[in-house]
């Protein structure tokens, strides 16, 4: 028999439970900030577990917690969300008090970046 | 029945192949995100590793669809989507205060859809092109354009790449006089640094300006 690239074991499609069409996803995104937030409810394994567990000792954006899973995006997404809607997990957005992105926090960016050299 | 706190973390983290997680700082940041795209080759993931803190990520995207027509999937009859890597990296800045996400995306036209979602939200795109084939760089400034994105074009300098003025890439790529046009060694982060730092620039330039008090 020939041997496929490995790739992970159960398909995105199940990790999701098979979920496909956006529901409640929280306005989730790659840079959603995501941290455990309380007990993992009884009743979620698998992937919902994994999520949860990685994002105990710290936060790490969705993205960073899709690559380490080796989770596509999207169903981090929905997992994400199933966590968050049952008070697992602490979500917020990329710039904490909402704000668009303005002059003030790009011209603290620039000094952030001219600080590098 | 209780959940035992257990080493069960630390296997997990010991057992994902990208390595430890690294934490985002304690410090609440205000997470930013620009985009470094170009076409295929020209440096990309270099770029981003060349800045990253931390050893960089990838994320598997798929995307239906749109890019179907164009890739060759004569020999996986029923294959509707296409998966595509997309590396990053990040950088934090003024002790916390900032992090900063570097996506590396691929720059060709077929990645439409994808682009579109990965950039939503960020704050401009570094377009990074090689003066060997100039003319490929017009897929990834045409997306980054119809994205909306303030962008700075950076020419990518290989150990081979002939000598070329940058007014005179300036003019094959027929760039707006408002346009950065750099040069950088993407394996060098000073360069790199001075690059994104162009491109902030540009960003401030576009914002509008803050009524006076």
């Amino acid at each position: 028999m020939s041997t496929p690239p490995r790739r992970r074991l159960v398909p995105a499609y199940l990790a999701t439970h098979g979920r496909t069409a956006a529901a409640g996803t929280h306005g989730l995104d790659r840079l959603s900030v995501l941290h455990a937030a309380a007990d993992l409810p009884a009743g979620l394994g698998g992937e919902h577990r994994q999520l949860w567990e990685l994002v105990r000792p710290g936060a790490l954006t969705l993205a960073e917690a899709a690559a380490h899973l080796r989770l596509p995006v999207s169903a981090t997404v929905f997992i994400a969300a199933d966590l968050a809607e049952r008070g697992a997990l602490s979500v917020r957005a990329p710039i904490p008090s909402a704000q668009p992105v303005n002059r003030d926090l790009a011209e603290r960016l620039l000094s952030g970046l001219r600080a590098l050299k | 029945m209780d959940f035992a706190p257990s080493s069960s973390t630390a296997a997990l983290v010991g057992d994902v192949r990208s390595g430890a997680p690294a934490y985002l700082p304690p410090t609440d940041p205000v997470l930013m995100k620009l985009m470094v795209t170009g076409p295929f080759g020209v440096g990309k993931t270099t770029f981003v590793r060349t800045l990253s803190e931390i050893p960089t990520l990838h994320t598997e995207e798929t995307m239906t669809a749109a890019g179907a027509p164009v890739d060759d999937i004569s020999r996986t009859p029923g294959k509707t989507a296409t998966t595509v890597a997309v590396d990053f990296g990040r950088l934090t800045l003024t002790g916390g205060e900032f992090v900063l996400y570097l996506f590396g995306t691929p720059g060709q036209r077929r990645f439409l859809p994808l682009w579109e979602d990965l950039a939503r939200g960020a704050l401009g795109a570094l377009v990074l092109v090689d003066t060997r084939r100039l003319a490929d760089a017009f897929d990834a400034m045409d997306l980054v354009e119809e994205a909306g994105l303030p962008y700075t074009v950076a020419v990518n300098r290989f150990p081979d790449t002939p000598p070329i003025a940058l007014d005179a890439v300036r003019a094959a790529l027929d760039l707006d006089p408002a346009t950065p046009l750099v040069e950088v060694d993407a394996r060098e982060r000073e360069g790199c640094v001075d690059a994104l730092i162009a491109l902030t620039e540009h960003v401030l330039d576009r914002l509008p300006q803050e009524t006076a008090p």
